[in-house]
């Protein structure tokens, strides 16, 4: 075995979260991403009524989870967590709205265009629970 | 194997756990939920010990000082002393030395202990009365003058504890009062950051503390601190600020009301309006938000979006408790 194929090997068997640059790459996008988010008068009505820093926590979480990352949420959990904005209407455009600005942030960050559709197959698989399907 | 001691108690950490799953083993109450260092559920302290280094990721700079840290992520270096959230405070006893009138609803209250007290310059206490109502108050001072602590107070309508300050209390009086607590102070780091400091009324008393803070650290960012209430006789330590902008060259002073009239020398507007209109760019900057909980709840969400990074901005809501 070659150097190259070790080093491809290596490169393959690293997840998504690692190779996006774990924790610290969490750490800079959830701003990025939760303001702009905030500023989209598509979706920023869901935010309204949070606190900024426990939404903060769980942008964190969203991303962490997004990004393949170590995570301990369930589908149940996620169907739980947005029932109350499934009320307020939440739908796929809003779904939408929010991958493409997970997208729009990775670009920011300058990550790499198949990272960026690893990360949003992630992003799909949540679709139906966030929605209450 | 390490000892983790809470209070009279203490506990062995095993070599491969964390300080949360040693202290679950052992059925002690402490809540928690993720167990991968993102919700902070578990945060505690260790007052005497810096936790390691990959226990507090994540954690706010001022939290980090404190010896904050997350008990899921922490696999102990040492034996730690271990203070949860809901622990019962220390109190000690506080001797009124100074009770004076700052305007004509603040009061200027100075306690003085016998010991050291320590605090960071914006950080609050709660003061109990000997019948053990309680209420938290910010801290005015800055350490320097290690073993007073000075506080702003304002006369609520009908308020129980504010009343009983400003009708009875008398310089002699003892006091008990809690250690500091709160995350909303000064660190020395990054100096030439700028600094929005915003509040209404007795909100001042922290950001007062905290510029101090910082300009007797030789902080040499600019520092902006716009302080708001509706009337001027409801402002307070007016020539005390203005003194200051004249005298720092990077401090800048910037007095609103909200009522109809604004003298010469004030702006005029809620201090948030005034403070977002005079900066469009907060990119980079750092923020301290003390005082009315919708003006700090707002002002948080605008000054993210202006650009200021969630990590720096600070805040302090003041509460008010019903009578």
């Amino acid at each position: 075995m070659t150097d190259t194929q070790n080093h491809e090997e290596a490169i393959v068997s690293k997840t998504l979260y690692d190779r996006l640059g774990g924790e610290p790459a969490v750490n800079v996008a959830v701003d990025i991403f939760y303001r702009k988010v905030l500023n989209d008068d598509r979706i920023n009505r869901f935010f309204d009524d949070v606190d900024m820093e426990t939404q903060a926590a769980k942008q964190k979480a969203f991303l962490t989870m997004a990004f393949g990352g170590p995570h301990s949420y369930t589908g149940a959990d996620m169907r739980k967590g947005h029932a109350h904005l499934v009320k307020m209407g939440l739908d796929d455009s809003h779904f939408d709205a929010v991958v493409e600005h997970l997208g729009a942030t990775l670009v920011e960050l300058n990550a790499p265009q198949e990272l960026i559709a690893e990360v949003v197959v992630i992003c799909e698989t949540t679709r139906n629970d966030i929605l209450g399907r | 194997m390490y000892k983790l001691t809470i209070e009279e108690n203490s506990y062995s950490c095993q070599a491969d756990e964390t300080v949360l799953d040693a202290l679950l083993r052992k059925d002690v109450a402490i809540t928690y939920s993720c167990k991968k260092g993102t919700c902070h559920s578990c945060i505690v302290s260790s007052p005497d010990t810096t936790p390691p280094e990959a226990a507090q990721s994540g954690l706010k700079n001022t939290l980090k000082k404190l010896n904050y840290f997350l008990a899921c992520q922490c696999h102990p270096e040492q034996d730690m002393t271990i203070k949860l959230p809901d622990q019962a405070e220390f109190y000690s006893e506080g001797t009124v030395i100074v009770t004076e009138m700052l305007n004509r609803n603040t009061l200027l209250l100075s306690l003085t202990f016998n010991d050291t007290f320590k605090f960071n310059a914006g950080q609050f206490v709660n003061l109990q009365r000997a019948d053990g109502l309680t209420r938290s108050y910010s801290i005015a001072n800055t350490p320097q003058k290690s073993n007073i602590l000075e506080f702003n107070i304002r006369r609520l309508p009908n308020g129980q504890f504010s009343e009983w300050l400003h009708n009875d209390i008398k310089v002699g009086d003892t006091i008990a009062v809690s250690e500091a607590n709160g995350s909303c102070f000064y660190l020395p780091e990054k100096n030439d950051q700028n600094i929005l400091l915003a509040g209404t009324g007795t909100g001042l008393a922290p950001l007062a503390g905290i510029l101090t803070d910082a300009l007797a650290q030789g902080h040499s960012g600019s520092i902006y601190l716009f302080h708001g209430s509706r009337e001027v006789e409801d402002l307070y330590r007016i020539d005390e600020m203005q003194k200051l902008d004249e005298e720092h060259e990077n401090f800048h002073y910037i007095p609103c009301l909200s009522g109809e009239d604004s003298p010469e020398g004030f702006s005029h507007g809620r201090v948030n309006e005034v403070a977002l209109a005079s900066l469009p760019d907060l990119k980079g900057w750092r923020v301290f938000l003390c005082g009315n909980p919708d003006m700090v709840k707002q002002m948080k969400k605008m000054t993210f979006l202006k650009g200021a990074a969630s990590a720096d901005i600070y805040a302090d809501a003041f509460l008010v408790s019903p009578a």
